[in-house]
């Protein structure tokens, strides 16, 4: 065991001794690295932020009931009392047809038009709002139907599309982002993958010796599958930076855009979890890159003497 | 040690290097490979290094037969087989000491004994001062010691060299002859491919002699060189 941990260990060392010594052309295959890890990771980080937000708003999606005109207010108490009672109702608020009225001519400005008339045209009404657990497209058709079924109902509104259009939309930048996560990540594996493959060319006096005194490929393949690994680690940890730096430059004007349209929304910022979760994608690309570059070219390189 | 029976080598370029070549090398001898240039020297060599497969024949190393030898355990027979070259293939960017741990290394040895044996195998070469120096801070002759001690300090039974004083003046030569002379007497089956009859002379040792990929001879400077039918 600890012969082959000191084994790893020198690898490690060797793979992290190369990648110190020419530190531009390290910096420089980091730096794209991590680009292309912190494209993806921000813009899964926003979508994730807007979704947590407009998860709240999805749930206060209300259902309206408008009732007849001839149908008491103590009958709507009644039924109100029912609704609140079934499974799946959070709340629910009667508006009586004056209450009604009377918002109506505070908030319209048509006051005096209003005056003009002798009876209230406007019907009680009742918000019904869903739990949180009930806002399923299918969910608010059921409950407007069973909503509907009562006679005194003359018509029931649901509020939700422009909710259903903002989870489409929302649904539809996750897609983009995981694809474009995918090309990117393709990306690294290609950049890690050239940069290995230009690293064994200048070390082929070097590989061709070592096979020559007996090195098998997995111990020539050893030290270049770490530095794949820590090309993948550190553009991980530049990309998780770089995240943070964001996140830092933009909470303050994406808050007070937030606040100006009356919203607490606040942009999230990568929480170590997600730091962990980034690191270990880089090293993976990393590896993979690393063994689909030295399966490739250290199996043409064979001593000649 | 080594049995070549009936081993011919042909390379993907259509040349033909062997032809039927038929030899055996008993344990702890030192033999010359002579002839010309492009006689088939190196391809000897090359196949008892398992850096090349005979096309037809069979060659058998330490009791192994190199053509059924898997792709996995040529490293591992590598290791029992000491090289040294004409241009030396030194590592340019590593040390005398990394260099010759090199073999150590690959065959997974603890770092402990790696030192010891490094250091050992620079002192028989009598270059244990230069440890930190760089190959090209030495002379032709210290790197071929070099390469030597590379060949030698895994302790393999088997040494082979190829035109090993190519490069070097006469009084340099004898000296590497006499470091290989020291490993013959240790044990070690020695082979060297050269085409300094002067050296063969001088070391009293068996020769065989190869001309166009074919067995010319096989003889002592003593003993007039056997006519091999062909």
């Amino acid at each position: 065991m600890s012969g082959w941990l000191s084994r790893h260990l020198q690898a490690l060392l060797f793979a992290a001794g190369r990648l110190a010594r020419a530190p531009l052309g390290t910096l420089f295959t980091i730096l794209v690295i991590a680009v292309a890890l912190t494209l993806p990771a921000s813009f899964a980080l926003l979508v994730g932020s807007v979704r947590s937000v407009t998860r709240d708003l999805a749930n206060a999606v209300d259902v309206t009931v408008y009732f007849r005109h001839d149908v008491s207010l103590e009958a709507v108490q009644k039924l109100a009392a029912n609704t609140r009672s079934r499974a799946g109702v959070a709340q629910v608020k009667v508006i009586p047809a004056e209450q009604a009225l009377a918002d109506f001519r505070r908030d319209s400005g048509f006051g005096q038009a209003l005056e003009a008339l002798t009876d209230n045209p406007l019907p009680h009404a009742m918000d019904v709002r869903p739990t949180a657990t009930a806002t399923r497209p299918e969910d608010l058709e059921a409950l407007k139907a069973q909503l509907a079924a009562s006679p005194e109902v003359e018509l029931v509104q649901i509020d939700s599309e422009w909710v259903l259009r903002l989870n489409a939309i929302l649904d539809l930048l996750r897609r983009i982002v995981l694809g474009s996560a995918v090309l990117l990540g393709l990306g690294v594996v290609a950049v890690i993958g050239n940069t290995l493959r230009m690293e064994i060319d200048h070390r082929r006096a070097e590989i061709e010796v070592t096979k020559l005194v007996g090195g098998s490929n997995a111990f020539v393949r050893r030290p270049f599958l770490y530095t794949g690994g820590l090309y993948g680690l550190l553009g991980g940890m530049l990309a998780s930076a770089l995240m943070g730096l964001s996140c830092r430059l933009l909470a303050e004007p994406v808050a007070r855009l937030a606040q100006s349209y009356g919203s607490e929304f606040t942009l999230a910022t990568p929480s170590l979890a997600q730091i962990g979760q980034l690191l270990a994608v880089g090293v993976g690309l990393g590896l993979v890159g690393a063994f689909l570059s030295t399966s490739r070219h250290l199996a043409r390189i064979e001593p000649r003497v | 040690m080594i049995r070549f029976d009936r081993v011919s080598k042909r390379y993907p370029n259509g040349r033909d290097a062997l032809a039927g070549v038929s030899f055996d090398i008993a344990a702890g001898e030192m033999v010359f490979l002579t002839g010309r240039s492009g006689a088939g020297k190196s391809s000897v060599l090359r196949l008892i290094s398992l850096l090349e497969r005979p096309s037809r024949g069979q060659v058998v190393v330490n009791g192994k037969d190199t053509g059924s030898l898997s792709a996995r355990q040529i490293p591992a027979f590598r290791r029992q087989v000491g090289m040294v070259f004409q241009d030396h293939k030194l590592l340019a960017e590593r040390s005398i000491y990394d260099n010759v741990a090199l073999p150590l290394i690959v065959a997974h040895t603890p770092l402990r004994e790696v030192d010891k044996r490094v250091r050992a195998a620079l002192d028989q070469v009598g270059l244990l001062d230069r440890v930190r120096a760089l190959p090209v801070e030495l002379s032709v002759g210290e790197q071929q010691r070099v390469g030597i001690a590379r060949a030698v300090v895994s302790r393999p039974p088997l040494l082979v060299a190829d035109e090993p004083t190519g490069n070097l003046d006469p009084v340099l030569s004898r000296e590497v002859m006499a470091l290989f002379g020291r490993f013959r007497d240790a044990g070690v089956t020695v082979v060297i491919a050269t085409h300094d009859k002067a050296l063969v002379r001088e070391s009293g040792q068996r020769e065989i002699v190869l001309a166009d990929g074919r067995l010319q001879g096989i003889g002592t400077p003593d003993v007039p060189t056997l006519e091999v039918p062909r």
